[in-house]
């Protein structure tokens, strides 16, 4: 922010100064009223948190994909909410299935990560087709180009998967092992919290494990650091974008069976719209590119979507502030695209990568 | 082997393959089945039933086009054709054996089998490559489990389900009805049906394709003809019925449909036209060009002026339901002129467009509402409104500009979504339910009153939005010739150099945000008086992509193309229901092969196409 401001006034400053105040303002009055009048206790902030952190940790996983596409490629894949909801919506049948054996509820572990990689392999593929078909022509064209390809495919898919499984809501069915709560200390945090949580975490590890320890994630930085260099020294770059479109699609789509058995409500075609813009935003939000960035912007998403509307919105004395959750998370992405666009853990992009 | 090495095969496969995924994909959707619903001549042929023919023959067009360069002999080119013709068939042909009682077994083998013989030619190919046997084996394994798991599942899935249509509703026996032409209880029957048509048609495309140019552009502006006017039945009996005597029209339709006998005249009389228009359509043109310029302009005034009449007449001559149709086109050209401002001359791409109409809406609602919310019960009227709807819009255009002014590019298109995205869960929310009304939204709002009468018509809002498309068209073109005009293309082009230049690049681009703002919120109020209610649930982000859309499809930075997209675009889904519920799938397509194909759109703008033709030659040049 400071880099622009030169020593002639600009009322632009200016304003967004003034709007800066006006938040900061405004949530410390919120968050001031709602402490002293103790209206929610500590044992609600913690579910809060919890429910945040794991909402969150989903977040997170979508956010990924975007990240290393990000890094690779410098686009935004406006369609991977919808990566996320390919595999997400194919799955609810293979869960049914599971259900109806009686398998998810003998073996859930097993069950779970078939689901989990089925969602996965479907994600991947509608995410690797997306590149071929869509994208991979457009490489080098100028950057509204591929952007309104994105728009374009992801209106596609949502409409492909309506016509495919029909437009009406489908439920995961409840798996017993993760119903339940833990109690610690007066404290009880449910179960599939924790699931959603732990298994997104060994994700996330895994994929840092195979960026940083093997083959094809040194092919995967080389890429991104300088692609004809790359070239120059042997690697098949064509192949490595390919690979960062399909581990990106399989993150996704395993986040979709994490949010099926974590969101009772329900998965249909379009509900990869909104998580895909909040995954951005927390991919945008830990600074885009960078990998433990997009993992940490997830969490803290959560965390102030879940804790923001109890905190500053209903200390204001706004009323029905849950309902203001979405608002809450698209501010979030306006205001760090505003304050800090290059995120908490992003060097400062160059200005024509912004 | 050598067969498929050749180009021409490779040709002929992949557009048979492509016209194939085409069928079985709008099957497996249920656009085949929906469309089947119209009739396109009556008894003859449906609009599911031409899509399946016109595949095919497409392809076969294409195919004979592509083999001809290749210097393939006319047999040749013919057998191309049957082969398309047959390769499109295909994949729905499995489609139906698996659909099948009998034939389910071949899904269950073909689930059991597909991992290993897709692991299997990737064995093979990397051994042909010369890879060394860990990596083949190592791959070989991992594809059969990788994909094992996903063709297991879905075994299972079928297992449960029992059938198709447990898990792909669209797989119904419509569908079946459609492809197999009537003949759901004779399998094998229906099949030969539906093989023997796809090969025909592949056939009649090359065919077609190697008459001479003249006879077969007057059989292609033929059959185009009469199958337009037979997919718009309905629209062209409502023309037609405002203008012509009940028993006429009884001979020509029956219901929406067109008759067989008027089609085929139809069809006579266009390909006698269409033969005409390519013999002589030529000379033609070339003695208009070598009219005197006096002469020319006079000929030119002449059209413009009958085209003039024409649109000042529209309502009365396509009556009530039509000029509906034309006002809701009409809304969406005004709001594509206005989008067109931000994203075709100044390059800002803006995604939250919807957020001015909203705002349009939303005041014109609450200042002239006689219902609970309007409490200034009648205060105002909507022509006093219009101008407060217009100055609201331009103000959130320019209050959600200032914050953006510093982005670019995508961050810039997120951004505006995102606000798009808060204005819609704002105008539903509790918070804003005691001015706005919240999911109920606001009703009873009073049509505008002109001169005393009631415009409560679309023939008489079709005015409105008609003066109020020309006054914005007339605005974009001064701007488009003006100074700031040029200082946007600047800014579209690099913004760096334009500040260089010395273009203050914040005020313009607030100006265009704001100017493109004024008509959203215009047209938004136009929707308001006209819907008489006003709800959240119509302002989504869909609104946003229906204008970009209009605008990539029509031509970015090309007025007419707007034009024409909006027409396109908006009019078709609300003449044919049965595209409605296609329209995004289409859109999102639409979109997609635009950028790949023809990112200037139908009718580009001349510089703008200039422009992409330099722009690629420079990407060659610089690419990184």
């Amino acid at each position: 922010m400071f880099k622009w401001r030169t020593d002639e006034f600009s009322w632009v400053d200016f304003t967004i100064d003034v709007l800066r105040v006006v938040i900061v303002l405004g949530v410390v009055i919120g968050a001031w009223n709602t402490l002293s009048s103790g209206r929610i206790s500590f044992a609600q902030w913690v579910n809060l948190f919890a429910a945040g952190l794991s909402q969150g940790s989903i977040y997170a996983l979508i956010a990924l994909g975007y990240t290393l596409v990000y890094g690779i490629l410098l686009m935004i894949n406006f369609a991977h909410g919808e990566v996320f909801m390919a595999g997400a919506f194919s799955t609810v049948f293979l869960a049914e299935a599971l259900n109806r054996t009686g398998f998810l509820n003998a073996q859930p572990l097993l069950a779970i990560l078939l689901m989990i990689a089925f969602a996965g392999l479907v994600s991947m593929s509608v995410a690797i087709l997306l590149e071929r078909i869509a994208y991979r022509p457009l490489r080098g064209s100028p950057r509204l180009v591929p952007l309104i390809t994105a728009i374009g495919a992801s209106f596609f898919l949502q409409y492909t998967f309506r016509g495919l499984y029909g437009s009406g809501f489908k439920a995961y069915p409840g798996v017993n092992a993760l119903q339940g709560v833990i109690k610690i200390g007066g404290i009880s945090i449910p179960v599939v919290q924790v699931f959603v949580f732990c298994a997104a975490l060994f994700l996330m590890l895994c994929l840092y494990w195979l960026v940083e320890r093997t083959r094809i994630g040194k092919a995967m930085r080389a890429v991104s650091e300088n692609k004809e260099v790359a070239r120059l020294m042997g690697i098949d770059i064509d192949w490595v974008i390919m690979f960062t479109f399909g581990i990106g699609g399989f993150l996704a789509g395993s986040a979709g069976v994490i949010n099926g058995l974590f969101r009772p409500q329900g998965v249909n075609f379009y509900m990869g719209f909104i998580p895909g813009i909040k995954a951005f935003t927390a991919a945008v939000l830990g600074g885009i590119g960078n990998i433990p960035g997009a993992m940490l912007g997830g969490l803290f998403l959560g965390l102030i979507e879940a804790i923001g509307p109890n905190l500053v919105l209903a200390g204001l004395g706004i009323p029905g502030a849950n309902q203001l959750k979405d608002v809450i998370a698209f501010t979030m992405l306006v205001l760090v695209l505003i304050f800090r666009p290059q995120g908490i853990l992003g060097e400062r992009l160059s200005e024509t990568k912004a | 082997m050598n067969l498929l090495r050749s180009e021409n095969a490779r040709t002929v496969l992949a557009l048979g393959l492509l016209s194939g995924a085409f069928i079985l994909f709008t099957g497996a959707v249920g656009m085949i089945a929906a469309f089947h619903e119209r009739e396109i001549v009556n008894d003859v042929i449906s609009l599911g039933q031409l899509l399946l023919l016109l595949a095919p023959s497409a392809a076969g067009f294409i195919a004979a086009d592509r083999l001809v360069k290749g210097g393939a002999a006319p047999r040749e080119i013919i057998s191309g054709g049957l082969v398309v013709g047959l390769l499109t068939a295909l994949p729905t042909v499995i489609l139906l054996l698996f659909n099948s009682e009998e034939y389910r077994f071949l899904l269950d083998l073909t689930l059991k089998l597909v991992p290993f013989v897709v692991a299997t030619y990737y064995a093979w190919k990397l051994h042909g490559a010369g890879s060394d046997q860990r990596l083949i084996i190592g791959s070989w394994l991992a594809l059969v489990v990788l994909i094992g798991i996903v063709t297991f599942s879905f075994a299972l899935i079928f297992e449960i389900k029992g059938d198709l249509r447990g898990v792909l509703p669209n797989i119904s026996r419509d569908w079946v009805d459609v492809v197999t032409f009537d003949q759901r209880k004779e399998l094998m029957t229906g099949i030969s049906t539906l093989l023997l048509v796809s090969l025909g048609a592949g056939a009649a495309g090359s065919i077609l394709f190697m008459l001479p140019p003249i006879p077969r552009k007057a059989l292609l502006y033929g059959l185009g003809i009469t199958l337009l006017v037979g997919a718009f039945g309905e629209t062209v009996r409502l023309i037609l019925q405002e203008n012509v005597d009940r028993d006429t029209l009884k001979q020509i339709f029956r219901r929406d449909t067109l008759r067989q006998d008027p089609a085929l005249m139809l069809f006579v009389v266009s390909t006698a036209a269409g033969f005409l228009w390519a013999m002589f359509g030529q000379q033609a043109r070339l003695g208009f060009s070598n009219l005197e310029p006096s002469r020319r302009r006079a000929v030119n005034g002449l059209g413009m002026l009958i085209f003039a009449a024409l649109l000042l007449m529209l309502p009365w001559l396509i009556g009530r339901t039509l000029s509906d149709v034309a006002v809701t086109i009409g809304i969406f050209v005004l709001m594509g002129l206005g989008l067109n401002i931000a994203i075709g001359l100044a390059g800002l791409l803006d995604l939250g467009y919807v957020t001015n109409y909203a705002v349009g809406a939303y005041i014109l609602a609450v200042l002239t509402s006689i219902g609970p919310l309007g409490r200034l019960d009648g205060v105002f009227t909507f022509w006093m409104v219009i101008p407060v709807a217009l100055l609201a819009a331009m103000c959130a255009g320019f209050i959600f500009a200032v914050p953006v002014l510093r982005m670019r590019g995508d961050y810039l298109a997120i951004a505006t979504l995102g606000f798009g995205e808060i204005i819609g869960k704002l105008a539903i929310s509790d918070w804003l339910k005691p001015l706005i009304g919240g999911a109920q939204g606001v009703q009873a709002i009073p049509k505008p009153i002109f001169l005393g009468t009631e415009l409560k018509n679309p023939e008489q809002l079709y005015y409105i939005v008609l003066f109020a498309s020309l006054v914005t068209l007339f605005v974009s073109i001064r701007l488009n010739n003006s100074r700031t005009g040029r200082q946007w293309m600047a800014i579209r082009e690099d913004e760096d150099v334009a500040t260089a230049m010395g273009i203050d690049t914040a005020r313009a681009k607030l100006l265009a945000f704001t100017l493109s703002a004024a008509t959203g919120g215009v047209a938004g109020a136009i929707f308001a008086a006209k819907v008489g209610t006003v709800f959240p649930n119509s302002f989504t982000v869909f609104i946003s992509i229906n204008v970009l859309s209009l605008i990539i499809v029509g031509g970015i930075a090309s007025n007419p193309g707007i034009v024409i997209g909006a027409v396109v675009l908006i009019g078709l889904p609300e003449l044919l229901r049965e595209f409605s519920d296609f329209r995004f799938l289409m859109y999102g397509a639409l979109l997609v092969i635009m950028m790949i194909k023809r990112p200037q759109g139908f009718i580009p703008s001349q510089l703008v196409s200039h422009e992409i033709r330099a722009g690629v030659k420079a990407k060659i040049a610089t690419a990184d």
